[in-house]
Formats: C-alpha cells, structure tokens, sequence
C-alpha cells in the first residue's frame, strides 16, 4: 500500500459574493502518509479552516483534486461522501459539539447510527465504552457533558471520532478552550492516537500545540508558505512532568 | 463502491431512536407542545362520544314509543288554539275509527286516546295525574309490560267498565310500596278498581314522566268523565315496517271520503309517523355533532402551529447539534426524518392522552341518567389519523429546514 491516505492536487475552493472573488484556498498540492500527525497553521482567513472542511468532505473543492485513500472525492455522491465520514474520517471541534443532556456513552455511539451497514444496539454500547476507556474516561460513562470538566468534554468528542475507527481524526482547533494543563493531556492523547497508527491532522494558531505534531505546514492567503518536519517535537509525558515540578517549585517557594 | 446495506425499515428505526432520545431529553417542552394536540383530540373525542349518547338517547325513545306507530290527529276547523286539539273540535269520530278497523287489514292494532288530568284519591293520599282513556290494545302498541295484574279486555271496553291500569310512579305516590292491585282509586269522585300496575317506561320523548299515569278505558273516559264524543287522537299499529307509508296513503283515502272532502279541500285530520319524526330529531343531532366536533377540529389546528413553531424554534437552537450529526455521517433525509419522527411522535402522543381524556370525559358523562356516550372505535382511528397528519404537515417544514443546513455554518452557529 504506496498510497498516501491524502492527495491534493492544486486544490481551489472560490467563493463570489456579488462581484467579488474571494480565494479561500489557492492551489494547495499536498500529500498526507499515512500515520502523519500534521499541524495547519495560519492567521484567520489564511484558508486553514477551509481546507479542512474540503479535507473533511463537508465542503466539495471548486478546483482540482482530492483524493482520500486514492478515491476522487469529487466523484462521489452525497451519501457516499456521508458513508465516508462516517467510516473513515473523525472530527474533533474547538467547541466539543456534544449534545447537552445526553450521557457520554450516547454521544459516543451517535456515529454508530448511521453506520452502514447498521450496528446492532450491543455493539453499539460496547464500542462506546471501548471508545471510552481508551481516552481514559472508563469511570465517566453516564455522566452528561455539564457534568463533565472542558479537557473530560474534549475527550469524550475524541472518542466520538474513534469509535468508528477511522483511518484520519480531524481536529479544529481542540484545544482552543482547554487550558495548558488539559491542552498537554488531549494532546498527549492525539499522540497516543498517532503512535496506534491514526492519521492525525489539526488546525491550530497556537505554536505551542503544533509543537506536539510530526510536521508543520503554514498557509497564509489560500496557499501553502511553509511546510516542514518539525524538528523540535515535544511530547505530552515530559511536557506533563515539567510542569508538575514547576507548580511544586512554585508552591514550595 | 459503497451498496446501500441497512434496510430501509431499520433506519427508520434507528432514526426513530433518536427522535425519542431528543424528546426525552427536553420532558417539558415536549409535554407543553403536545399540549394543543392532547386538548384538541380530547374535545373532538368527547363530543363524538357525548353525540353518540345522545343519538342512543334519542333511538332508546324512540323504540320504548312501540314499533310501526302511526299517530292520527284531527285538525280543527275553527281557528282558537284553545279548541285545538281539545277534542271537542273533533272531526275524527269513533266511526272513524271503526272504519280503519274493519276496512284497512294492514293495521294491526289501534287505540283512539282521550286524556285529562284530575285528581285521583286513594289510600288516603291525592295525587294530580294524566288520566289517559285508551283501548285493550293500548300496552300492545306502545310495546309496554304490566308488573302486576293485567290490562282490560276488549269486553270491559266495551261496557265502560270503571277499571284502571296504574303508572309506577302514580302507584308510588299512592300506595307507596304497597301492591295496588285490587285497590279502590277514586277519580272524579267516582271509584276504579286497580287490575294492574305498568312497568316502569322513563321520560317520553316530551320529557313528560311517562310513568304518572292512569290508564282506563276510551269508552269509560268519555262516557263517564269527560262527555266528550271524540278521541283527541288515535294510535295505530302497522304490521310492519314496509307498510307504513301504505297505511297511511289507505288511511288518509279512507278519512277523506268518510268526511267528504273534495279534491280541492285540504285534510282535515294529521298522520304522524312517530319514527320519522325521531329520525329527523336524529340527523338534527348528528349535524349538530359533526359541526361541534369540527369546531373542536379547529383547536387541532391551533395545536399543529404550536407544533411548528416549537419544532422551527427547536431546529434554531439544535443546529449545531444538527451540524455535528452531519458531519459524523448523517445524511440530509436521516435529519429530515429525525424531526418529522420528532413532530409526528409528539403528535401522537398528545393523540393518545387526548383519546384518554376524552374517555376520561365520556365515563364522567356516564353519570348523568338515562345517557350513555361511548367513544367509537372509530373516532379513536379518526382522532389518530387526524394526529398523524398534523404531525407530518406541521413537521415537514420545520424538518426540511434542518436537513437542508449547511453543515459547515451549522457547526460554527454559536
């Protein structure tokens, strides 16, 4: 398998509003291995966001092309574009997007619905819990999202994107609302993710955060400005360990 | 590539799941939305069940009058209400009676009837009463059973014997739970001896007690109390259904000559058909139902625009809901049909307890006399019918709004 799990090919995505042209993404070529744990970075309306959503399947590219474990996406109808976030790709939001009132495991299992072909109700519950407690929330299963701290929230929407196994997790911006110490917890989290053999791609206009990943590419304007490996990875276990011994200095002093 | 592996019939299903896990994780606004439905079906339900009583009512009555009646009353010729109907303006005379008798087979039975009120004394007590002068064939027609004793025969009739048949509230009022049977009443000063006691019949079809009666008779009545020479009027039985318009197109010939009208006279007597004047009070009744009911109907509609509002507000508030169910992998018809399962759910639901209350107000009715309202299996299919619709076409709009989101502004609605 040579495939790259994505190929962008001088990718655009146009949008009018009356007369004028707005380039959101302008030729972005690219290609995603599988296994990769990207960073997008970039400004707002830097086209960071939009190239996600085209990556995401959500939005269909207005030029050249995409393809997604070598299938033109392009070509594909609207269900089977459903079929394949259902199966294959993950999203992650900034804001979680868990439904209130609703216990984790439920929200894990939304997915599992519309699975086709059809999950049964057992299967269900059981890959929910299994989802669960490979982010480490095996002892939260019932409680509702308002019972649950942001970094527990965040994890409970990373098991929602895992449940189906997917071979890409998307995240926006994950740890937009979360704050350092639950940052370097979802992030050590992507990492373990990433170490199992996910494909892990993440906007973020913190450095800090894409510093955790393998490789870091800048847009600015629709196109891509930057794009290396990062040399300099910091890993979530050695971030933790700093600084817990820098709040015991801190407390100590 | 991709086949489509889920049944139809499953997805629905799931979807279904889903719509009840939404609902139930908003119980109030569930409950208040359904509330329009639950009040709407409730009152169409209950009037239904209230109309239908009062058809049974109507048709009880209607069947405690006797089969096959015809009811002959003379016209009078002089114009003073007063005179009306009082018998002395009689054209319809005894020998008329006899005519239809000996001339027209098909009638079965016939009793001429002259009523007064008087006092009747027994026992020692007085009670005011409808004295009713009638022939041995009377109970026959009016389908009417004796508890005690027995009626007088035609042989008593014909020597105007001083002999009474007693209402059960009239016994009740003299002789208390005695058995009046063999008893003296004095009526007009002048004795009857008691020969039966008629059971009990209810409120007629006036509203007057039929059961505040005594019966003796035509002969003895006008003969001894009231000196009148005509019967007010004359019941007669047919001897079946399919006659009835016969008989009384033979009865109506036979009068005419016997009082020698002329072509261009009108008659000057009246034949009612008892069964076509409750068939009348009947449809009066049933339209009445009807329009009541689609009066209740209207609220139906109200209910099914509180409905829609509830549902356009509940997709506003859940679109990011709506645009994380999208982007996992939901198709643009599982949304449509989450809120159309959502609106229809909620809409049967309130049909259910709606059918409930109105039941509820049916068994309450139930109290009430001589009234039975009963709720039809088929206003129940109607009311749920009915139910089902508003929830689709009230829903529809609502749940298309949702499923043609965009999902990438849906996810970022804040």
């Amino acid at each position: 398998m040579n495939t790259s799990v994505i190929e962008l090919d001088n990718l655009q995505k146009i949008y009018r509003t009356g007369d004028v042209e707005v380039r959101a993404v302008n030729g972005v070529s690219l290609r995603i291995e599988r296994g990769d744990f990207v960073a997008i970075m970039g400004s707002s309306g830097s086209g960071k966001s939009t190239l996600m959503n085209m990556l995401g399947c959500l939005d269909q590219p207005t030029g050249g092309q995409y393809r997604l474990n070598g299938v033109d996406v392009a070509r594909l109808s609207r269900a089977e574009l459903s079929r394949l976030r259902n199966l294959k790709i993950g999203f992650v939001f900034q804001c979680f997007n868990l439904l209130s009132r609703t216990s984790a495991c439920e929200n894990v299992e939304l997915p599992l619905f519309y699975t086709n072909p059809h999950v049964p109700l057992r299967d269900r519950r059981e890959r929910a819990i299994e989802a669960l407690q490979k982010v480490g929330l095996g002892e939260r299963l019932y409680n509702h999202p308002n019972q649950l701290s942001g970094g527990q929230q965040q994890r409970v929407a990373i098991a929602r994107a895992l449940v189906n196994k997917p071979e890409l997790v998307l995240a926006d911006e994950p740890t937009g609302n979360l704050d350092t110490r639950t940052s370097i917890e979802v992030m050590g989290l992507f990492q373990e993710l990433n170490d199992a053999g996910i494909t892990v791609i993440m906007v973020t206009h913190e450095l800090d955060i894409a510093a955790y990943c393998k490789r870091i590419i800048v847009m600015r304007d629709g196109r891509i400005i930057r794009d290396e490996v990062n040399a300099a990875r910091l890993f979530a276990n050695d971030q933790r360990a700093a600084l817990d011994a820098s709040e015991q200095h801190a407390s100590l002093s | 590539m991709i086949q489509e592996l889920t049944s139809p019939l499953l997805r629905v299903g799931l979807t279904a799941m889903i719509a009840f896990r939404a609902l139930r994780r908003n119980k109030l606004r569930s409950t208040l939305t359904a509330l329009g439905i639950i009040i709407g079906v409730a009152s169409v339900v209950s009037i239904m069940a209230l109309g239908r009583g009062t058809q049974k009512r109507i048709q009880d009555e209607v069947s405690s009058l006797g089969s096959n009646l015809l009811v002959i009353f003379s016209k009078s010729r002089r114009t003073s209400a007063a005179a009306a109907g009082s018998g002395q303006s009689g054209n319809l005379t005894l020998e008329d009676v006899k005519a239809i008798r000996r001339e027209i087979r098909i009638v079965k039975a016939l009793s001429p009837e002259v009523t007064l009120t008087a006092q009747a004394v027994a026992n020692g007590r007085n009670w005011s009463t409808t004295i009713a002068g009638e022939s041995h064939d009377y109970l026959q027609i009016r389908d009417w059973a004796l508890t005690r004793g027995s009626m007088f025969t035609e042989r008593e009739l014909s020597t105007s014997a001083r002999v009474a048949v007693i209402g059960s509230r009239t016994s009740r009022e003299l002789f208390g739970p005695l058995n009046p049977v063999g008893q003296t009443v004095r009526i007009k000063n002048m004795p009857f001896t008691i020969i039966g006691q008629l059971k009990s019949k209810g409120a007629g079809m006036g509203g007057g007690d039929q059961d505040d009666r005594i019966v003796i008779p035509y002969t003895t009545a006008m003969r001894r109390l009231t000196g009148e020479k005509y019967p007010r009027l004359v019941t007669l039985q047919i001897h079946s259904d399919d006659l009835m318009s016969a008989a009384q197109e033979q009865i109506t010939a036979l009068l005419r000559q016997r009082h020698r009208l002329t072509e261009e006279r009108n008659n000057d007597f009246e034949i009612v058909n008892q069964k076509e004047i409750a068939d009348t009070v009947d449809n009066i009744t049933n339209t009445l139902t009807f329009l009541l009911g689609g009066i209740a109907g209207l609220s139906l509609l109200v209910g099914g625009i509180g409905i829609m509002n509830i549902m356009l507000v509940s997709v506003t508030e859940r679109t990011r809901e709506i645009g994380t169910r999208i982007a996992v992998g939901a198709q643009p018809r599982d949304i449509l049909l989450q809120f159309l399962i959502e609106s229809i759910t909620l809409c049967l639901l309130g049909g259910a307890i709606g059918i409930a209350l109105g039941y509820g107000v049916s068994a309450g009715a139930t109290m009430i006399p001589n009234f039975h309202p009963s709720v039809s299996i088929g206003s129940i299919v109607v009311a749920f019918g009915i139910s089902f619709a508003v929830g689709v076409f009230f829903g529809f709009y609502p749940a298309r709004k949702a499923a043609k989101m965009n999902p990438i502004a849906a996810l970022r609605f804040e």
